[in-house]
């Protein structure tokens, strides 16, 4: 490995880059050497050195890019399995297109009733896929229950935090995903604004949440994922929604947390949220 | 010096040494990448995004 640096051996003989022609004067052939050249400690030092170099820049082009071009592929084929989710959605809807699809009119919209039940997902199920016409047009993410990096949250996403309220429910449903690497589904929290819409579909239902507010706080403050976020400790009244991800990029010292509510929901198979046909300017 | 004793110890011209060191570099990329890397950022807390009590 790494022969390509010209290697003083012993004074006055040089050895060749590698690719040079080998030279019969200065190296005999490799069978039948009589004596092999000593090996110095600061050379090999030199090239453990070199060695380290190359294995830790290896590992932030993993880091940076790899899991990214992993994640991405994992991610979509995950949404793409999922047979309830509708494949023009998948392919990302064309905002003011001829013959878009049909919206969900508003006598399906629902506000104040609780959304179908649905048994509460397995450890890795993905359960939801979730929509930001703020993120583009063919931003969707599946979203799978549970927030441990090495089972969810690298390689399938967006997590649920166990035990949060589902989609609809009224609590808190609370999710994280990466914001940098891993096909960073949280890329461009910070794009965000009051009112964006951040629209979840699960097998029966839409759910269409706004955003109300964004904060940063220490990675510590769990009350942020609380049954009601702006009241930790009281029983919850409102159907929330909050997205937590790291801030800021590249670090994990401090956490971004946005929390929105829910406009409302719908049953599926009556179109799509028209919310998701609008492209925030 | 490590490396010259590798290139020494590789059989055949200069163009199949390479060949061989070429295949060598990227099975061991490929064991890093997929293997090593991937068990090694789980205890590197630089990638957290959830927030939990400590």
């Amino acid at each position: 490995m790494l022969g390509r640096a010209p290697v003083l051996a012993y004074p006055g003989r040089t050895m060749t880059a590698p690719t040079a022609p080998p030279s019969q004067a200065e190296r005999p052939p490799a069978p039948g050497r009589p004596e092999r050249e000593r090996l110095s400690v600061v050379g090999v030092i030199g090239e453990l050195l070199i060695l380290a170099g190359a294995l830790l820049a290896l590992f932030v082009l993993w880091q940076l890019f790899y899991t990214d071009v992993q994640g991405e592929r994992a991610q979509r084929e995950v949404v793409e399995s999922l047979d309830w989710v509708e494949p023009d959605v998948v392919d990302g809807i064309q905002a003011g297109g001829q013959d878009g699809p049909a919206t969900i009119p508003a006598e399906l919209q629902f506000t104040d009733v609780d959304p179908p039940a649905m048994d509460y997902p397995d450890f890795t199920e993905t359960f939801a896929t979730m929509m930001v016409p703020r993120w583009g047009e063919d931003y969707i993410k599946p979203v799978s229950e549970g927030v441990t990096r090495a089972d969810v949250l690298d390689p399938l996403g967006i997590g649920h935090y166990p035990d949060t309220a589902l989609p609809g429910e009224v609590g808190n449903f609370a999710i994280s995903g990466h914001r940098t690497t891993y096909g960073k589904p949280f890329a461009d929290v910070s794009d965000l604004k009051v009112g964006d819409s951040l629209i979840i579909q699960t097998e029966d239902a839409w759910f269409v949440y706004s955003v109300e507010e964004w904060e940063i706080v220490r990675p510590t403050d769990v009350e942020v994922i609380a049954p009601d976020p702006y009241a930790p400790g009281e029983a919850p009244t409102e159907r929330m929604i909050t997205l937590t991800t790291c801030h800021p990029k590249f670090s994990a010292a401090e956490r971004w947390i946005v929390h929105g509510s829910l406009d409302y929901w719908a049953p599926t198979g009556n179109g799509v949220p028209e919310e998701l046909l609008e492209v925030p300017s | 010096m490590i490396s010259t004793r590798i290139w020494n110890a590789l059989p055949g011209p200069a163009l199949v040494r390479l060949l061989i060191l070429l295949i060598v570099v990227a099975a061991v990329v490929l064991v890093l990448f997929e293997y090593v890397f991937p068990w090694i950022s789980e205890y590197l807390a630089l990638q957290e995004t959830t927030v939990e009590e400590t």
